[in-house]
């Protein structure tokens, strides 16, 4: 059903009645990432629409210092041990991978000379290779030539379970083969539909082999370029204290032409974020503040203000708050374990109650009171599409619906107000880290629940303890021993897939794996295992396309999870600048085309 | 006086050694670890923090670690941070000469406040600058570091537009302009660690001279007929300011720690911020090494005062 509405409105793409990036949105409404839609696109035959970047300067150099604020400073500049974006954006500056994402999810050539696709025989029909054609010309730093050899060289590196990449995910289920010393081949284990994740985007940067040969594996921290890189990327590095400041002058043997546009760049780190906010829009002392987290209430108090020298740059990407329901009993203790998949919830494992929780949540309140600009309201994995959306994708806020759900479902309100039923009342714990947008949604929930006659007690943890990986500490997320709990995930990865794993059965997070399972909601659900199956191994992306819409219908109608907010990621920038940000890429994916208007 | 030394400074060794045991055991037990962004992260697989985590010794048990940590240490082998894979004497060095810039900096600020100030409102108590001065001095102790700091900001960064609040290592001019911009970023966090230790030391200032003035001595001098300048500087503030001495050497490891919040503010990159940001990123090797300075400060600074004392008031003795 959902893969004939697809064709439909792919051919309606063809024809013209629907705009590439209207299709992209509705996509992105169905709980699937831009980069995916375009994939759709491209392979219906409509090739992207080369969106070439809007740069005026003429000529290279000239521009003066770019002054860069992040809140969060990058304390390393090795893309394969970034812990976390703030040590992608460092290492953004100077490295580059073989292709970007830009906003629309398109794939843009870096390092390559091409994106593959099936029509230039870069993408194999089976779906067990692709074949990635380099830039020629391109120079590292240091006036060595950049080839096959430095990208087959990142595979080894990043592989090898001794050197412990963070990118390890993206390149140990591949093999990569040189075919000429300006092409190579990555050869799957088994068939990839979504090929577009090693060597793109934030995991794919690529480090000179000439530089890390020698630290390979356990001495791999020893490298001296692990601290004074040198990539192929626009800016060459100057000066990089952790933790502070990271600096770089212009390249000036750039592989593109009249680029890049600034003479010098600083990443300057430290402080807060409001502070970073009124460093760029208020007194313009910098050009760019990245990742504001603020209340949106108080960006628009500084962009109004008095001669204001910035404005708010917010794009749309991946991240979505969301509230979990533990289908486990976190109460009782089983084999040493709570919430273990031994148990059932004892009050969700009632529909009634979890289609009432659904609907008390009060997402346009949340929207208008807390995120603002910042986030949207979503029931599904953003707001759905007007002429696309599934009735199960629809959401609402209405406490009488869930007061009448509980009713008929046998749950009557005791003396206290509270409802019960078999001697079991209607109370639950909810938890999430402390931060101040998500204790007002708590509030929110609660208002809402105790008109529905439903207990909710608030329990917020130190952000440093909650998202921890602690084994021992039964406050983190995963061990998840509570009933419901808040936090955002970020479906940065380009490919909705990976986001889906964490709902299949096999993926559960409990004692037995150290609780690093992907599934915190211990949602069960034999179908969507089933689903999730056949989407990995399909190569028409819009039969993929169907199963992963069928897969988020799953886990909203049949709530695992709530999703509350889809948040957007703001950056702080001055009047002037200009700078294209990619919600599916760092905010620096595109740094060679910035440049600052006169 | 030199076995009084070797003294002190063989006792400041179990001292040393249990600090680090309740550091070492309190961070070990504390929530959280550096590897944390890794396990939220979806495209980064799980075996990869745990990888990492063997790597960096971290699964051990305590005392093994305090072990392998106190032996290296004793090598001179700081460690290296878990976050940013470079060595910690080199991450501390670095940070080190901005802090010292901004301390001292503070420090000779407050002396320069605090002397004057105290020593004249005592000479003429109760007079109206007295207790202006009196005023102020409760003022400044009362607010702290991190609200004037936010202060001065909103006042001469924001409505003003007169001094820039993010504080830069690293400034690119040369000559004259470098000085003049370095003066400049360092007025605002200078003035606010300067203006609430100068609080508390013009109260102290101010006490010690009144001690002084009421003694015979004082009298002599005035009845020899010594102008009143040589009379309040040779012969009251010389006596008056030992004890100060001995608060100002006992005060700068507190300093240190009051900088850690004006650090994170400005945005220095100091010492301060590098432990705040080691906290957060609960880099243990960091954490470490930078509490064990302050520790080593603190013991270091009390016997300077000790010694401080006796030097300067020879009625004490060493024993």
């Amino acid at each position: 059903m959902i893969e004939h509405q697809l064709r439909g409105l792919l051919a309606a793409v063809r024809e013209g009645r629907v705009s590439r990036r209207a299709f992209v949105h509705r996509m992105v409404g169905l709980g699937l990432t831009a980069p995916f839609a375009t994939s759709l696109l491209t392979h219906a035959g409509m090739a992207q629409s080369a969106a070439g970047a809007d740069y005026k300067p003429t000529k290279a150099g000239g521009g003066g210092p770019l002054k860069m604020l992040f809140w969060q400073a990058p304390t390393l500049l090795n893309p394969h041990f970034a812990v976390g974006t703030k040590d992608q954006e460092g290492s953004r500056i100077f490295y580059e991978p073989l292709a970007a994402w830009d906003p629309d999810g398109n794939l843009v050539p870096v390092l390559a000379a091409e994106v593959p696709d099936i029509e230039n025989g870069g993408v194999a029909p089976d779906g067990m290779s692709v074949t990635w054609k380099l830039k020629k010309d391109v120079q590292w730093h240091d006036g060595r030539p950049f080839t096959a050899d430095d990208v087959i060289f990142n595979w080894e590196y990043a592989a090898d379970p001794a050197t412990a990449a963070t990118t390890s995910g993206s390149y140990r289920d591949i093999t990569v083969e040189k075919v000429d010393p300006l092409t190579v081949r990555l050869r799957f284990k088994s068939r990839t539909p979504f090929w577009a994740d090693a060597f793109v985007g934030q995991f794919g940067m690529v480090i000179p082999k000439h530089l890390f040969e020698a630290y390979r594996g356990a001495n791999s921290r020893e490298a001296p370029a692990n601290l004074t890189p040198v990539g192929t990327g626009p800016y060459r590095f100057v000066d990089f204290k952790p933790g502070d400041l990271v600096k770089g002058e212009r390249n000036q043997s750039y592989h593109l032409p009249n680029r890049p546009y600034f003479d010098t760049i600083e990443m300057k780190g430290g402080g807060d974020a409001v502070s970073a906010a009124r460093a760029v829009i208020q007194t313009g002392e910098y050009d760019y503040a990245w990742n504001l987290q603020v209340e949106d209430e108080i960006l628009v108090r500084l962009e109004n203000s008095r001669n204001a020298r910035g404005r708010t740059e917010i794009v749309a990407g991946g991240n979505i708050e969301h509230i979990q329901l533990n289908s486990t009993d976190p109460w009782t203790e089983v084999d040493g374990e709570r919430s273990s998949i031994k148990t059932k919830h004892p009050l969700f494992s009632d529909p009634a109650v979890r289609q009432a929780m659904k609907l008390l949540v009060d997402r346009a309140s949340v929207e208008k009171y807390i995120y603002g600009r910042t986030g949207t309201a979503t029931g599904n994995f953003v707001n759905s599409p007007q002429r696309f959306a599934s009735k199960n994708t629809r959401w609402e806020f209405n406490i009488e619906r869930a007061n009448q759900l509980l009713e008929e479902a046998g749950w009557k309100r005791g003396s206290d107000g509270i409802r019960g039923k078999d001697g079991k009342k209607l109370t639950l714990v909810f938890q999430t880290s402390i931060n101040e947008p998500r204790q007002k949604t708590q509030a929110i929930v609660k208002q809402a629940c105790q008109k529905a006659g439903i207990g909710v007690e608030l329990k917020s943890i130190t952000p440093s303890v909650y998202f921890s990986s602690d084994t021992g500490n039964p406050d983190t997320y995963h061990h998840f021993y509570c009933d419901m709990q808040m936090y955002t995930t970020g479906m940065n990865a380009p490919d909705p897939g990976v986001f889906m794993r964490q709902f299949l059965s096999s993926e559960i997070s409990a004692k037995a794996n150290k609780w690093q399972g992907r599934n915190i909601t211990r949602w069960r659900n034999a179908d969507f295992d089933k689903a999730y199956k056949a989407a990995d191994d399909e190569l028409d992306p819009v039969k993929r396309a169907a199963l992963l819409i069928a897969m988020n219908d799953m886990v909203v109608g049949d709530p695992g999870v709530i999703p509350v907010v889809y948040r957007r990621s703001v950056s702080g920038m001055s009047h002037q600048l200009r700078a294209r940000l990619s919600g599916w890429d760092n905010v620096l994916w595109d740094l060679r085309n910035w440049y600052r208007e006169a | 006086m030199s076995r009084y030394l070797l003294r002190r400074l063989l006792i400041a060794v179990p001292s040393l050694l249990g600090i680090s045991v309740v550091l070492f055991t309190v961070l070990a037990l504390a929530p959280g670890d550096p590897f944390g962004d890794l396990a939220t992260n979806p495209n980064v697989p799980p075996e990869v923090a745990a990888a990492l985590r063997t790597k960096f010794g971290l699964d051990d048990p305590i005392a093994l670690r305090y072990l392998h940590w106190l032996t290296a240490m004793l090598h001179g082998d700081w460690g290296f941070s878990f976050v940013s894979h470079v060595n910690v004497d080199t991450l501390i060095l670095q940070r080190l000469p901005v802090t010292l810039l901004v301390i001292g900096g503070s420090q000779i600020l407050a002396l320069l406040i605090a002397l004057p100030v105290g020593v004249y409102s005592a000479v003429r108590a109760h007079s109206v600058l007295d207790h202006v001065a009196n005023l102020l001095a409760f003022i400044g102790f009362s607010l702290p570091t991190f609200f004037t700091g936010l202060l001065f900001i909103l006042l001469f960064s924001i409505y003003l537009d007169w001094l820039p609040f993010v504080f830069r290592a690293d400034i690119a001019a040369t000559g004259w302009t470098w000085y003049w911009e370095q003066f400049k970023q360092s007025i605002m966090p200078v003035a606010v660690l300067a203006l609430f230790q100068a609080a508390s030391w013009t109260r102290y200032v101010r006490s010690g001279v009144l001690e002084v003035i009421r003694l015979d001595y004082v009298t002599t001098a005035r009845a020899k007929g010594l102008p009143e300048r040589v009379v309040v500087i040779k012969h009251i503030a010389r006596n008056a300011l030992i004890p100060v001495v001995t608060l100002v050497a006992l005060q700068m490891p507190a300093l240190f720690s009051g900088a850690i919040v004006t650090e994170q503010i400005f945005r220095i990159p100091g010492i301060g911020s590098l432990l705040i940001s080691a906290i957060l990123a609960n880099d243990t090797p960091v954490i470490m090494a930078v509490t064990f300075v302050f520790a080593c400060l603190v013991i270091l600074f009390n016997l300077v005062a000790d010694i401080l004392y006796g030097w300067l008031d020879p009625r004490i003795a060493y024993r």
